[in-house]
């Protein structure tokens, strides 16, 4: 209906000097299609995030339908990409987009550091929560686990790991099994997956235990949610560490199981910045206040992308939930040498990046 | 001279002062909550930084000849207490060559000595006020020597904030207590300035011939006023009191005597001639009678007057027998009576007036001379602590109902038989009374003696005055 109107996707493959991966325009219904062309009636509102199109899109045509006056230009871009962008932007070098969101939340909160972003207020980002923003300069807009996950069809259910104690021992008992056979994101080429690992190293002391194990196992440090769910599956691999929940949940898959950990569940939230070079910093607020607004956080629910960890196939305690806030502490993640320091005994583990 | 922007009452006007001073108390607390409030959270921000930079300092290890630093989460954690506030951070090398953080945290000009000698100063960060802090720690170590800097800088929104918050908060209960003060002034002052009040509105309401004295209650600075006041009107009150005695005494007094003279001098031109020389001398009898009866009132009226007007002053009594006897006005008025003059060898002085006391004495000894019988005494003896004045015939004084009357103003029979010592009485009676003396007349084995006695003034055997 609506999605099927205003929804364009197109590949990119005509822009390979730019770092997105994919762009969508999304119009209110009824206007005419040549906006998608570029010469858009009214405002255009260009959204940079990590986020798949697929997965947003629901919010941003409920957006522009409730705005038909703003066109929605999304790019969907990789974290550190998009990171590295919105510093060069931030820089005074060409354009930047008008809104910023990525599941990089320690990159974001180093862009405001660096006073790259401007402050809205509404009584909207008043409601957050004090975790869930900061300076009034960035705000966290989603809320999803970081999940295990398994094919069910190929892993026993006594292999199942429920917590990352199973996923140790199981390393341990049978890595010839498991050998190759176990994913997580990549810390150097995903933002994200930095983040997490980095949380993990912070949360609790079965980081190192699970290095040992990655390492005993042989396990794939890869690139992209899409591609690791989709190895799953597949069946290439039987199991991946640490993935983005509602990517999973989104795309359901009749032979994935979904483990939220029980010692202790990441939950992150994704950070939307609006560049202080913002050309339309106006539609941005808008786009904010939408997100935050009950009908926006409807579209993100039913995408997934707003998880209640209190709900009965999650069943975790209250005490297993950590959430990454989104405050200064997370710089500790930008640290040159911590970085250095982590991502040479994460290689220690993993190997040498992939060509 | 009313400065005219002054307000007219007096409570308006204490109530201004009491207003310019907690003004300027209000200002004075306001400037120093203000320099408390910066400084509190001057004070409190630095201890986070400094804290943070030396949690940073002591992540910072040699590992194979470089430092490197583990910065900590607790150090971000400490400054994230200032919610609102950018970070940066910078930890540098010897050559100032930045090892890890921000390059814009630049280290103090002249970096500290050791670790708890922090370097505290202000920059900016982005445009933005910030408060920095230099800490340096040095290695010697067998691969390292030398000091690391650590830098940590942080935006002053929390300080603001709190400084701010410090002052409205001190600002808040210091005008409340304002506030109070001013209320609690108020009701203080007018309750202090009631009397006065009062006082204004009984006067405001008093009939202008009511001379009847005021309450004198209420506090001693009104009282003492009130007390003057009623004084003056006392006098006030006498002497108008005087006048009017001396206008009906004149036309009681004066009437009874003219016409009698007019009846002489009538039957003087009517009478035959051989009368005439008895109706002369009848006539010279009643007009000498007329001029003393004057004499009297007029010394009446002078005596009451100056005992209300004139302050008394140490007379020696022995001094106005003295001026009496030798002005010689007796012989003059009774060549034929002796008068002898006893004075003591003591002093007898009294707080008096001298022509108030004069008149009295004198119109004692005009009585004497009048009614009494040779000799007559004029003495003077001091008796303890007080000083007597006395006049003493040889008679048996007055009959006995006419001292029932005596010392009454009116003394019409007198006055009509043409004597007058009612009112040479009441002349005594009024200076006894001006200088807290009295009046006795007494029968003694050597005649009738009239003394007017005061209390003593000084010692009597030392001369007082000159």
């Amino acid at each position: 209906m609506i999605r099927a109107l205003a929804l364009l996707l197109m590949l990119t493959l005509a822009l390979p000097a730019r770092a997105q991966e994919a762009v969508a325009v999304f119009t209110a219904p009824g206007v005419d299609t040549d906006a998608a062309a570029g010469t858009a009636p009214g405002v255009s509102l260009i959204v940079r995030s990590t986020t798949d199109i697929a997965i947003l899109a629901p919010a941003l045509t409920g957006f522009v339908t409730r705005h038909p006056q703003i066109t929605i230009r999304y790019e969907q871009w990789g974290s550190n990409a998009l990171y590295a962008d919105s510093l060069r932007a931030c820089e005074g070098d060409g354009p930047g987009a008008d809104v910023v969101i990525s599941s990089g939340v320690h990159q974001m909160v180093d862009l405001v550091n660096r006073a790259c972003a401007q402050p809205y207020r509404s009584p909207l980002t008043d409601a957050l929560p004090d975790t869930r923003k900061w300076r009034n300069e960035i705000w966290g807009i989603t809320q999803e686990a970081a999940v295990t996950i398994y094919n069910s069809a190929l892993v026993p259910a006594e292999d199942v790991p429920q917590s990352r104690f199973a996923l140790l021992d199981l390393m341990r008992r049978s890595p010839l099994r498991y050998r190759g056979k176990i994913a997580t994101y990549d810390i150097q080429a995903s933002g994200l997956g930095f983040l997490f690992a980095f949380m993990d190293s912070q949360a609790a002391t079965t980081f190192g235990g699970l290095l040992e194990g990655f390492s005993r196992v042989n396990a794939v440090a890869t690139c992209c949610s899409a591609e690791i769910i989709q190895g799953v599956a597949e069946g290439r691999y039987l199991m991946a560490y640490n993935v983005l929940g509602s990517y999973v949940a989104s795309a359901p898959q009749a032979n994935i199981g979904i483990i939220h950990p029980t010692d202790y569940t990441l939950f992150l939230s994704r950070a939307l910045v609006i560049p202080r070079g913002a050309a339309n910093a106006q539609g941005a607020a808008l786009f904010l206040d939408y997100l935050l607004s009950p009908e926006g956080r409807r579209a993100l629910t039913e995408a997934n992308l707003i998880q209640q960890p209190d709900r009965e196939d999650t069943s975790l305690p209250e005490s297993a939930r950590r959430f990454i806030s989104i405050d200064p502490t997370t710089l500790v993640a930008m640290d040159r040498h911590r970085q250095l320091n982590f991502i040479a005994k994460w290689r220690g583990t993993f190997g040498q990046i992939a060509p | 001279m009313a400065k005219a922007w002054l307000p007219r009452t007096l409570l308006a006007r204490v109530m201004l002062g009491v207003l310019s001073l907690l003004a300027m108390g209000g200002v004075v607390v306001s400037l120093a909550a203000f320099a408390y409030g910066q400084n509190a959270a001057q004070q409190a921000f630095d201890r986070l930084l400094v804290g943070a930079a030396q949690d940073i300092a002591e992540s910072v290890n040699i590992v194979g000849g470089v430092p490197v630093a583990d910065i900590p989460v607790s150090a971000f954690g400490l400054l994230s207490l200032a919610q609102d506030d950018r970070i940066a951070y910078a930890v540098r090398g010897p050559s100032g060559a930045l090892l890890t953080g921000h390059p814009w945290a630049t280290a103090a000009a002249d970096l500290p000595r050791s670790l708890d000698a922090p370097r505290f100063f202000d920059g900016t960060m982005q445009g933005e006020a910030a408060r920095y802090v230099t800490v340096v720690r040095p290695f010697s170590e067998r691969d390292y020597s030398g000091v690391v800097s650590i830098t940590v800088g942080q935006t002053s929104r929390a300080r603001s904030e709190m400084a701010y918050d410090l002052t409205t908060r001190a600002l808040l209960a210091t005008g409340l207590g304002g506030v109070a003060l001013i209320l609690g002034a108020f009701f203080v002052i007018r309750s202090a300035m009631r009397p006065l009040e009062r006082m204004a509105q009984e006067l405001a309401e008093r009939d202008p011939y009511d001379l009847t004295p005021m309450p004198t209650d209420g506090p001693a600075e009104v009282a003492v006023m009130v007390a003057s006041m009623n004084r003056f009107m006392q006098r006030l009150d006498r002497q108008v009191g005087a006048m009017k005695n001396l206008i009906s005494d004149t036309a009681h007094q004066l009437r009874t005597p003219v016409a009698a003279i007019r009846a002489q001098a009538e039957l003087a031109l009517e009478d035959d001639p051989a009368q005439r020389p008895a109706r002369l001398d009848r006539l010279l009898r009643r007009t000498r009678s007329l001029g003393n009866l004057l004499d009297q009132m007029l010394s009446r009226a002078l005596v009451i007057h100056r005992t209300d007007n004139a302050p008394p002053a140490p007379v020696d009594l022995r001094d106005i027998a003295l001026h009496i006897f030798e002005e010689r006005d007796h012989e003059l008025l009774s060549p034929d009576i002796e008068v002898l003059l006893d004075l003591g060898d003591q002093a007898a002085t009294i707080m008096g007036d001298e022509i108030s006391l004069r008149e009295a004495v004198k119109n004692m000894l005009a009585n004497a001379l009048r009614h009494g019988a040779s000799p007559v005494s004029l003495g003077v003896t001091r008796v303890g602590d007080r000083a007597e004045i006395w006049v003493q015939d040889a008679g048996d004084g007055p009959p006995a109902d006419m001292l029932s009357q005596i010392g009454e103003r009116f003394a019409r029979s007198a006055a009509s038989r043409g004597k007058s010592a009612g009112l040479g009485l009441s002349i005594m009676r009024a200076v006894a009374q001006a200088f807290d003396g009295t009046v006795g007349m007494a029968q003694t084995p050597a005649g009738y003696r009239v003394t007017l006695s005061f209390p003593a003034h000084g010692d009597a055997h030392n001369e007082v005055g000159p």
